[in-house]
């Protein structure tokens, strides 16, 4: 293990410029949130967002398009990779922990919140808030059930979340023999197999779109529908906005196969690709299991 | 070393010499460990004395019961604007920058692992500060609900700039992942030939573990603000109990966040300590894998004391029971640190210059914060002392005396190798021991004051109160203005200081002093070799 060949690259415009994109997001989005209330239109907020946003999407382009020249021109050494793969599995972990929040906060309302204001538990007293409230769940019948109006049904598990588990399940397979390909060098393989992955993430996005809209018209299951529809929708909104970075970021590596990028041997965009993806399919069965199914 | 010099592909800026660039370009598109870490100890000095006014409008407010100065409402925004800008502004940076300066030189690496990405983490937090201290001049003013934000009080009964406290909170969050994520790497990664992990210096070893705690738990506290604003702004009912939520939960995820969070501030302290006290007793370390493992368990251990910050919110008796005892756990790797420190010193040849007076006074006072951790841990005895000036004397005597002098120590410790020139050895004593005197004259009384029962963030208190409150604000103002002595020491230090050998200390050891002071911008191009 040498430093020798450790490349330190010289300053870069990339970082102050990606700064002052994320304020513009940042407080464009504040704007815009506080104007929604205000109802007297965010504009300038949704101005600064999507300018923020659009410089934000213009500077990853250019700041990762310098990482892959440097990459080709071969100032890269093992060591460097593994730097990188160090960067991308504690992200990984960042975004475990993000998820665990609200795992946490789905258990302890399921099995701590909800039973003592029915009454249920060393800390039952809680009931005396709305007398009469039965603690149940899925929480069709909120405490207060005119400012929480509770949903009329909930998602069956068995239909769209099946078949969304698995497509997200079998687009882990694919994305695998996707990259057994690339170590093997069958470049015409590989691009077959990301498309196919590709495709099943595009297929798990359109369902849950489609499951979203059922449950705002038909379930009455929104974000107003009490504690059951703000976890329902945080955990699943969440993970649907991984979904949706994780297909962007396949489709990015698969144009990029397309234009010749990777070997067999030094492919870690690849990986870090497929690493993100098998983690949102982890979550996603977790959903599938403690949102959907109990 | 070839590759170092070549120029980057198109869209990067060339640099054609060894130095640093001309300019504010320097500052700005910096990709180096060196100028990073000196842009992070400034944003820090500069939000240390930032939260250090709003303080001190705090203990003049305080200085004689009844409303003199400022109105309550006002004063509530100071208490939560000075909590947030100390810990998330002035601690958590100036640990960033003092890993930033000594990580790779003290494992022999290069640069950081991932440098450019290096300069966004810092230079995303003066947006997220701009932004977060513009709310106080916002319609309803700046948010009042004390740093550590309880649901209602954050969310049905907050002002409207709560929701750019969230952003902001989250930008800085998004800086402190990406900070720790490059110093894990940087320690995993670039350790030169022959740095075992066993051989790492401590203050190494501490900034790994708190790295860890920080990707751990900054995303858990993104989460919560999150929880927030769609409580606030899209009807959801994670902290509402009519909608089947609860606002105990916020206190809960608050403080899994929380609790890890403090020790954040804590643990490059204890490498600091650990690093200073062998120079100047000129003795290695005492029990330096003891060390390694009682911070180990320290982090370990933060992760299931959380609840002892909300005894009386009305927990089951269990989750009373097993946090209390939990958290008096800590006590015994801590212990083994306090006693390492200790046993390090005995029998050694010491010398008492500024950075060893700030690590005496970090063991002496930092042990009675712990101390009066311990009394709080008891949760019976907490249902008295909660919310009260206790718990303020309790938290100030960790993070003061504790933090903040380990970080005043590691700058004067350190500051020969960044600049090449001695600080004035007088002018550093006049500066340490005004703070030491001015620290307890402020935080000593009120651990009298709290068990007497006054409550913490009102502007106004009883009579029987008065004389200590009035002695606390003496004492702030005291400790306050002798900053502007280390700010004078630090710039005539940087200009005309006496020139600074190599090993700068007659006891020192490490791979930091074997550069030149000052050290060269370049840290190991070719790595050393550890025997």
């Amino acid at each position: 293990m040498t430093t020798q060949t450790y490349y330190v690259p010289t300053q870069s415009r990339w970082p102050i410029l990606a700064s002052i994109a994320l304020f513009l997001m940042a407080f464009g989005a504040g704007n815009t949130i506080n104007g929604l209330n205000a109802e007297q239109g965010g504009g300038i907020g949704v101005m600064l967002l999507l300018a923020g946003a659009l410089a934000m999407g213009l500077i990853l382009i250019g700041w990762f398009g310098n990482v892959i020249r440097e990459s080709h021109e071969g100032l890269y050494s093992s060591q460097m990779d593994r730097s990188f793969r160090w960067g991308m599995s504690w992200f990984i972990f960042s975004e475990v922990m993000f998820f665990a929040a609200f795992f946490g906060t789905l258990f302890y309302i399921r099995t701590l919140a909800v039973p003592w204001l029915g009454g249920e538990g060393e800390k039952g007293v809680a009931n005396m808030l709305w007398p009469g409230f039965t603690a149940e769940w899925p929480l069709m019948a909120p405490p207060d059930s005119e400012t929480f109006p509770g949903p009329k049904g909930i998602i069956d598990p068995w239909h769209l979340p099946l078949i969304n588990t698995i497509l997200l399940i079998s687009s882990s397979v694919t994305v695998t023999i996707a990259h057994k390909a690339l170590k093997q060098g069958k470049r015409s393989a590989i691009v077959l197999w990301l498309a196919a992955t590709i495709l099943l993430g595009a297929g798990f996005l359109v369902f849950q779109a489609y499951e979203y809209v059922e449950a705002y018209h038909e379930l009455g299951l929104t974000l107003h529908a009490g504690v059951y529809g703000a976890t329902f929708f945080i955990l699943t909104g969440f993970h649907g906005l991984h979904v949706t970075l994780g297909t962007l970021m396949l489709i990015i590596i698969w144009l990029r196969v397309m234009k010749g990028h990777f070997s067999a041997e030094k492919h870690f965009g690849f990986e870090a690709v497929s690493w993100y993806w098998h983690f949102v399919d982890v979550v996603w069965v977790g959903l599938f299991l403690f949102v959907y199914i109990l | 070393m070839s590759t170092l010099e070549q120029t980057a592909a198109a869209g990067e800026l060339t640099e054609h010499h060894h130095g640093p660039a001309s300019g504010i370009g320097r500052w700005l598109f910096t990709t180096n460990h060196k100028d990073i870490g000196t842009l992070y100890l400034w944003f820090s000095f500069i939000m240390f004395l930032t939260g250090g006014c709003m303080a001190l409008m705090i203990r003049a407010e305080l200085f004689q019961p009844g409303l003199q100065l400022i109105e309550p409402a006002f004063f509530n925004q100071m208490t939560t604007m000075h909590g947030l800008i100390m810990v998330f502004g002035a601690v958590m940076p100036a640990f960033v920058g003092l890993a930033n300066w000594m990580v790779p030189m003290m494992v022999g690496a290069p640069d950081m692992a991932l440098p450019r990405m290096n300069n966004w983490s810092f230079w995303i937090l003066p947006f997220a500060f701009a932004m977060m201290i513009s709310t106080l001049f916002m319609d309803g003013g700046a948010p009042n609900f004390g740093w550590t934000f309880y649901a209602p009080l954050s969310t049905t009964y907050a002002p409207p700039s709560v929701t750019f406290f969230i952003f902001a909170v989250h930008m800085m969050g998004i800086s402190s992942i990406m900070g720790a994520i490059n110093i894990i790497a940087t320690i995993l990664n670039l350790r030169a030939p022959g740095m075992t992990m066993m051989k790492l210096p401590l203050f190494v070893w501490t900034w790994l573990i708190t790295a860890f705690l920080l990707i751990a738990v900054m995303p858990v506290l993104a989460g919560v603000v999150t929880m927030m604003l769609m409580d606030i702004h899209f009807g959801t009912s994670f902290f509402n109990a009519a909608g089947g939520g609860d606002p105990v939960l916020f206190q809960h995820v608050f403080w899994f966040f929380g609790h890890p969070e403090v020790y954040i501030m804590i643990l490059p302290a204890f490498g600091i300590v650990s690093e200073i006290i062998p120079t100047f007793a000129r003795k290695k370390l005492f029990g330096y894998a003891s060390m390694v493992y009682a911070t180990a368990s320290i982090a370990f251990l933060s992760f299931i004391v959380w609840a002892h910050h909300m005894f009386t919110v009305g927990m089951p008796l269990v989750g009373e029971v097993f946090f209390m005892f939990s958290t008096m756990l800590i006590a015994v790797p801590t212990g083994v640190k306090v006693f390492n420190w200790i046993a390090t010193m005995f029998r050694g040849s010491m010398t008492f210059e500024t950075p060893m007076l700030f690590s005496l006074a970090f063991v002496v006072l930092f042990t009675i914060g712990g101390f009066s951790g311990l009394m709080l841990a008891i949760a019976p005895v907490d249902f008295q002392y909660h919310d009260t000036y206790f718990v303020v004397a309790h938290f100030h005597y960790v993070l003061v005396p504790g933090a903040i002098f380990a970080i005043m120590a590691a700058t004067y410790y350190w500051i020969p190798k960044w600049t090449g020139r001695y600080y004035n050895e007088t002018m550093g004593k006049v500066h340490f021991w005004l703070s030491f005197i001015g620290v307890n004259i402020t935080f000593f009384p009120m651990h009298f004051i709290g068990l007497a029962g006054m409550p913490r963030r009102i502007p106004d208190y009883a009579l029987q109160f008065a004389d200590f409150n009035a002695v606390a604000s003496v004492g702030a103002f005291i400790f306050g203005f002798s900053q502007l002595i280390f700010l004078y020491n630090v710039i005539s230090c940087i200009r005309s200081g006496k020139k600074a050998s190599s090993e700068v200390w007659e006891g020192s050891h490490g791979l930091e002093w074997t550069l030149p002071s000052p050290a060269p911008y370049h840290s190991f191009t070719e790595p050393p070799v550890v025997k």
